[in-house]
């Protein structure tokens, strides 16, 4: 049933998106809506945690704060980069994720890695590793603030 | 007169996501290893890229090619962290420690 639900929504994804209804084309677009099922499937993507319309929902002011975040984290790095003495202090530091499922590790690993500055190395049964471009980064990410908000998302 | 107003926004972001695609270009030169050169290349990847795809949305205006930008943003978004976690944790695997640094104590591998 997810299974089919996901096809017509790719596929309508791929109508909209190529506007090509030659036979030819149409085929290659069913095959390759396909395996990504086929791809998703091997992922075990259908077995649990499908479409969530509720995350969705508090997902949308989420993206909010941290494109905040991504404003002020790039102009610090860019303030760093073109400063001549190059003021880094290269910190790896250790975050336990206050998510439980995957999902929501996930979606931390990524945020951190998306603002400059902090970039997710490893994720291994929920301790982050992160590797901070200076240490007042590493200190502002050890606060937590995304942490929580991340874990907020799938209560 | 809106038009003009929204043109001239536009170029101002057009202008703006090329400097800082610039930056990240030079961050990535100067920048010591692997890991401290990734987060220069993450200011290409963010608000370079942002302000390149909503300067050029303005450009269309309504459209269904305004609403393919803004998917691309969207994607962007999702893949490019996911890749450099992907080349990070490549190079950490392979036994690549950042320069400078130490595992924290507490790590447990």
């Amino acid at each position: 049933m997810h299974v089919i639900l996901t096809f017509i929504l790719l596929f309508a994804a791929w109508l909209l998106w190529s506007g090509f209804f030659k036979p030819l084309l149409l085929t290659l677009g069913v095959l390759s809506c396909v395996l990504v099922l086929v791809l998703s499937r091997r992922m075990g993507f259908f077995e649990k945690g499908f479409f969530s319309l509720h995350l969705i929902g508090r997902l949308l002011p989420f993206w909010g704060w941290l494109g905040k975040e991504l404003i002020t984290s790039n102009l610090q790095v860019a303030r760093i980069v073109l400063s001549p003495s190059l003021p880094i202090s290269p910190t790896l530091i250790k975050l336990d994720a206050l998510q439980k499922e995957p999902i929501g590790q996930a979606i931390l690993g990524n945020s951190i890695t998306l603002t400059p500055g902090t970039v997710t190395i490893d994720d291994h049964d929920g301790q982050l590793l992160v590797h901070c471009l200076t240490e007042s980064g590493a200190q502002a990410l050890k606060e937590g603030e995304m942490n929580r908000r991340v874990a907020a998302l799938d209560d | 007169m809106m038009a003009q107003a929204l043109d001239i926004l536009s170029w101002a972001m057009l202008l703006a996501g090329a400097t800082f695609v610039f930056i990240g270009g030079v961050g990535v030169l100067r920048m010591p290893d692997l890991y401290t050169r990734m987060h220069a290349a993450s200011l290409t990847d963010t608000l370079g890229t942002l302000l390149l795809l909503g300067g050029l949305m303005l450009q269309s205006g309504l459209s269904l090619a305004t609403f393919k930008l803004l998917a691309v943003a969207v994607f962007l978004l999702l893949t490019a962290p996911t890749a450099t976690y992907a080349l990070a944790n490549a190079a950490l695997l392979a036994g690549r420690l950042p320069k400078g640094t130490t595992l924290p104590e507490d790590f447990k591998q």
